[in-house]
């Protein structure tokens, strides 16, 4: 393959004010970090709700979180964002309508709807995981939880759910670097997040290869980051005298 | 005074009837021993008194409270009750400590000094005030039971529910766990507790009841439970020459 390869490329002015391709990266980087945290911070809380609906007695919450969970899971993840980015809007009151469409920064709206999108489509998956952590726990813990004198709302905060976010760590990780890889789509509505930012380096340098190439030693790095921040935080918690931790 | 009150209890799962017409009391200071083959409904019937299992049919009364009452103010009631499950249901990731203060604190709201001052008080009469720092999963089935005895009581309870406290336990911890009870039934402890350890019937037990397809065979004092063998109904007769044998 006759290809020049130019490492120094993002070191070169982009031909737009003094910056360099490498500023674009970083601002790429900064816009991926924020939708994803944000949206994962919401989709956590949001999940965990929802999971804890899908355990309660009786039958009309369990029902409610069990049909978000339908909805969400299988529609796409770039059919709902353009459902929250062209359609939705429309379907919002006048004023907010013309805040969102006219009034507001391109950027920010943007952002608005792939956040929004990322952590509704995330909550549906972090909702089965606490769901499942919660199922896995002997049913005597509740009994007990219960006998002491716990509220239901009790039984969850000091018993069931310290137990089951240990249970499910792994899996939340798995969930949370895919928040970070799906946060990609952005680039689909403009959103100058990554991966948008290295077509644009492609487009103006036409340097592809090394574009693509920077693109994705940014996100192994980033997701081998958290996930090793998140192995420490499952040590951390790790429960003595149980699933493996120190006696 | 009956402390529990049960009356005409009946239960069902679905079509199936698990408790049938259960009648009996638990007087204040009492010991009643609950025994059966398994699958009788004793375990079901011992968690219909705090309300762990609801029932369709009947009333219990604990302390003069109606449980199956809507009205009745579930966590509260259940708070005055201890109960021992066969699993010890430690909760496995707080350490022993916050086991026997984290209901104390949150359900009772004493502070966490005078939590921990009854807590440490149980811990020390079970015998185990040296592993307050440790987890559950660190100790041994029988001191994790104990410390389930200890967790029950640092809540001052009227009275005390044993659901197959030595079940789970491997034979050599069985007496370490019934030499607590027998020493709370010594000091008055008003205690319902499904078992089938005979010895502790015949040592410390006030009654015996004796069920069998959810209902309530025998209903009567320890000494003549075990005085007169072949008084007893066929059933219950059969199940003693079974468990009774070595």
């Amino acid at each position: 393959m006759n290809y020049n390869w130019d490492w120094n490329i993002f070191f070169k002015s982009t031909g737009i004010g003094s910056e360099i391709y490498l500023d674009w990266f970083i601002s790429g980087l900064g816009w991926t970090i924020a939708v994803a945290l944000v949206a994962w911070i919401a989709a956590l809380a949001i999940g965990s709700v929802l999971g804890v609906m899908r355990t309660l007695p009786g039958k009309v919450l369990p029902a409610i979180a069990t049909a978000y969970v339908e909805l969400f899971r299988n529609v796409p993840l770039l059919v709902q964002l353009f459902m929250w980015y062209f359609v939705v809007p429309d379907y919002l009151p006048e004023a907010t309508q013309i805040w969102f469409k006219q009034e507001l920064n391109p950027a920010t709206s943007a952002y608005i709807s792939v956040v929004v999108c990322l952590a509704l489509f995330t909550a549906a998956r972090v909702c089965e995981q606490v769901r499942t952590g919660i199922q896995a726990l002997p049913r005597g813990q509740s009994a007990a939880a219960l006998a002491v004198g716990f509220s239901i709302g009790q039984t969850y905060r000091y018993v069931l759910l310290p137990q089951a976010f240990r249970v499910i760590i792994p899996p939340l990780t798995s969930e949370f670097l895919n928040i970070f890889k799906n946060s990609s789509v952005a680039s689909l509505i403009g959103l100058m997040e990554l991966l948008a930012q290295t077509k644009q380096t492609a487009e103006f340098s036409a340097n592809i290869f090394e574009a693509f190439t920077l693109a994705t030693v940014i996100y192994f790095v980033l997701n081998m980051s958290l996930m090793t921040l998140m192995n420490l935080i499952e040590k951390k918690v790790r429960i003595p005298g149980m699933m493996g931790g120190a006696k | 005074m009956s402390m529990i009150a049960i009356k005409n209890v009946s239960k069902w799962y679905g079509d199936f009837q698990v408790l049938t017409d259960c009648t009996t009391d638990v007087k204040k200071g009492e010991v009643v021993v609950v025994c059966g083959p398994s699958g009788s409904g004793k375990s079901t019937l011992i968690k219909t008194v705090n309300a762990l299992e609801p029932f369709q049919k009947g009333e219990i009364f604990v302390d003069g409270v109606s449980v199956g009452d809507p009205k009745t103010d579930l966590p509260k009631l259940r708070a005055r009750i201890g109960m021992v499950f066969q699993n010890f249901e430690l909760f496995p990731h707080l350490s022993i400590t916050e086991n026997l203060t984290i209901a104390q604190q949150r359900v009772l709201g004493r502070s966490q000094d005078e939590a921990m001052q009854k807590g440490m008080h149980y811990l020390d009469r079970v015998g185990l005030k040296a592993q307050a720092g440790k987890f559950p999963g660190q100790l041994s089935g029988g001191q994790q039971q104990r410390v389930a005895i200890a967790r029950a009581l640092a809540m001052d309870p009227i009275a005390m529910l044993f659901d197959e406290p030595t079940s789970a336990l491997d034979p050599e911890m069985v007496n370490e766990v019934l030499d607590v009870m027998v020493e709370l039934a010594h000091e008055g402890m008003t205690m319902m507790c499904v078992t089938h350890e005979m010895g502790f019937a015949r040592k410390v037990a006030d009654r015996v009841i004796f069920m069998d397809r959810g209902a309530i065979v025998e209903d009567c004092e320890k000494e003549e439970f075990f005085g007169d063998i072949d008084a007893r109904s066929e059933r219950a007769r059969h199940f003693l020459s079974k468990i009774l044998q070595h």
